[in-house]
């Protein structure tokens, strides 16, 4: 399997110019963006935006009807794409398991099936925190320790690249936590990730970039940091005045060109742009002896979402 | 399949999936309790097939193949159906499908894997059944009547894995269970009860005229007709009593002919169901 010319940071996914139509609907439309190796991408999008079918088409389960999809330089379709797949592991939206099987029979089965050491099996199931119940049967597993055992699974061949489809559906907040660590140790290897997610805030921190899909398409790409800035989206200050500060205090926002708002409890509320946060740190420093606190709470994950998703800005939302 | 692409096939994966599927039927005692159906229903119809010319005990083999056939054209069609209607439509409704094309294998390896399990689980069910039902018949058969009986189970183990053929083509192109649970129905309706009734009714009404040329060609589109025709043609002293049997001209009860006409019966919808899941 080729892993490019440069070996580290090389292209272990490229995909351009995707398209994908079920019958007259087009599902995927045009999509393009690559990965590099030990990268970890997020790709959001509301339910129908076409992440699965995007997966669904890298792993070659079904065949997009236009564009390229090449994985660690292959196409994904052939008699070479058997050895890159591989190296792939896949854990779907909806895992659906052997119910007859127990934990460490299904890994076997799909051991046997991806021609991996069947020895590592037991230590994967530990390592997912399914090392008591590897006997048992999954008919007995909850919707979690399902979702962790198909976790395992897409472990099995210690794979290259990783493709996560909703992969915290059920599990609690341990075992995310447990989850993310096992997702960390994976890219300090050089494991390239990509997972789709809902839960933005819980993959903000976590992934290196993020793709954002709408109605098939791909409306942004790039680092949650770097979205946010071109997005637009404005920060929020929120101040609470010392008693009989308050008019001292909103006159000075005002005079720096913030719009005060009142809130409940005697707070003042101010949108910041993103070129006036100098400004508002030199205010904040002269009202340093009128405040009680304040906060200035930056636009998250979700925010930016939204705001490609809608065309709204979080701060409108709130209002 | 041209060379190289068997060539290409890693028959291990094949036979991972076939294992699964083989060890899944032992596993739920779906083997157990169809070859138990099998051995009963032999063993009854052996000493009670003659009852209705009040008769009660062991009769030739010949007389109770031709009793078992009745039946097993009934039953072997159901229970292959029954076995294969949701190898593929069912995984891919439970979501595992997609898992399982994501591995390393092909869709030619995978639905020949699935077809050898199951093909292994009728097969063993059959001569479980079959076979032991001979243990008690075995002492007052000749040479003769073992090799009429065998010859029906063998033909019965071809008609399961031709239907079990039909099943896996009805669960390759069936959109979702319950349609496809419709077509294999359908399927054992057409085959095992439609088809006779309707040539019996085209002769009747064209009062047998040209039925010489094509009936027995007609005969040859139903595997449930052609492994009647393999076991009930071998005795002579019965043929008058098999209605549509007994239409079959000399030279087409070559037992080479049904054979192959059987094989071609496990071949090509296994072959068209390939080529749908491609």
């Amino acid at each position: 399997m080729s892993t490019g010319a440069s070996g580290l940071n090389a292209a272990v996914v490229e995909i351009k110019g995707v398209v994908k139509r079920y019958g007259a609907t087009p599902v995927v439309r045009g999509i393009g963006f690559s990965c590099r190796e030990g990268e970890m991408i997020g790709l959001a999008g509301h339910n129908g935006a076409g992440k699965s079918t995007l997966f669904k088409m890298m792993l070659g389960i079904i065949a997009a009807d236009g564009g390229d999809i090449l994985l660690f330089g292959e196409p994904v379709r052939g008699r070479r794409f058997r050895e890159v797949r591989r190296a792939i592991g896949y854990l779907p939206e909806h895992v659906a398991l052997y119910d007859n099987l127990s934990g460490l029979e299904t890994l076997h089965f799909f051991t046997r099936l991806k021609s991996a050491d069947p020895s590592r099996c037991k230590s994967l199931l530990e390592r997912v925190g399914l090392g008591e119940a590897m006997h048992r049967a999954v008919r007995e597993y909850s919707k979690g320790m399902r979702q962790r055992l198909g976790f395992a699974q897409a472990l099995i061949g210690e794979p290259r690249l990783l493709l996560l489809d909703e992969p915290t559906n059920g599990l609690d907040p341990e075992a995310i936590h447990g989850f993310y660590d096992v997702l960390q140790q994976l890219r300090n290897d050089g494991t390239t990730i990509i997972l789709s997610s809902h839960l933005l805030a819980e993959i903000q921190s976590r992934v290196d970039r993020l793709v954002i899909m709408a109605s098939g398409k791909l409306v942004a790409e790039g680092t949650v940091t770097a979205l946010a800035t071109a997005s637009g989206l404005p920060a929020r200050l929120a101040v609470t005045p010392k008693e009989g500060a308050c008019d001292h205090v909103r006159g000075a926002l005002l005079a720096a060109g913030f719009v005060p708002q009142e809130a409940d409890g005697g707070a003042v509320h101010a949108v910041v742009q993103a070129h006036h946060r100098m400004t508002l740190l030199r205010v904040l420093a002269s009202l340093a002896d009128d405040l009680l606190e304040y906060t200035i709470t930056e636009p998250t994950l979700e925010d930016v979402f939204l705001s490609h998703q809608r065309g709204t800005t979080w701060v409108e939302r709130a209002a | 399949m041209s060379r190289s692409a068997m060539s290409c096939w890693q028959w291990r994966l094949v036979v991972a999936i076939a294992a699964k599927e083989w060890r899944d039927r032992l596993r739920n005692r779906w083997v157990l309790a169809v070859a138990v159906v099998f051995g009963a229903f032999a063993l009854l119809i052996a000493y009670f097939g003659g009852a209705q010319s009040g008769v009660v005990g062991l009769r030739s083999a010949a007389a109770t193949v031709a009793s078992l056939t009745s039946l097993a054209i009934y039953l072997v069609p159901l229970i292959a159906l029954l076995l294969g209607f949701d190898a593929v439509v069912g995984e891919r409704e439970r979501g595992v499908l997609d898992l399982l094309l994501s591995q390393p294998i092909t869709r030619a390896e995978l639905l020949i894997g699935k077809y050898l399990g199951l093909a292994a689980a009728l097969s063993m069910a059959t001569l479980v059944g079959f076979g032991a039902a001979l243990i008690p018949l075995a002492p007052s058969m000749d040479g003769a009547s073992l090799v009429i009986y065998l010859r029906f189970v063998g033909s019965a183990l071809m008609l399961g894995l031709a239907f079990l053929s039909l099943a896996v083509l009805v669960s390759t192109v069936a959109r979702d269970r319950t349609r496809a649970t419709g077509a294999a129905i359908a399927l054992w309706f057409g085959f095992v009860l439609v088809f006779d009734l309707s040539l019996l009714g085209v002769l009747v009404a064209s009062a047998g005229s040209h039925a010489s040329t094509w009936a027995p060609y007609a005969l040859l589109l139903n595997p449930a007709d052609v492994f009647r025709v393999i076991n009930v043609f071998g005795a002579d002293a019965l043929r008058s009593s098999f209605g549509l049997g007994t239409l079959m001209a000399q030279g087409w009860n070559a037992p080479a002919t049904l054979y192959s006409v059987l094989l071609a019966w496990i071949a090509a919808p296994l072959g068209v169901a390939l080529w749908r899941f491609r």
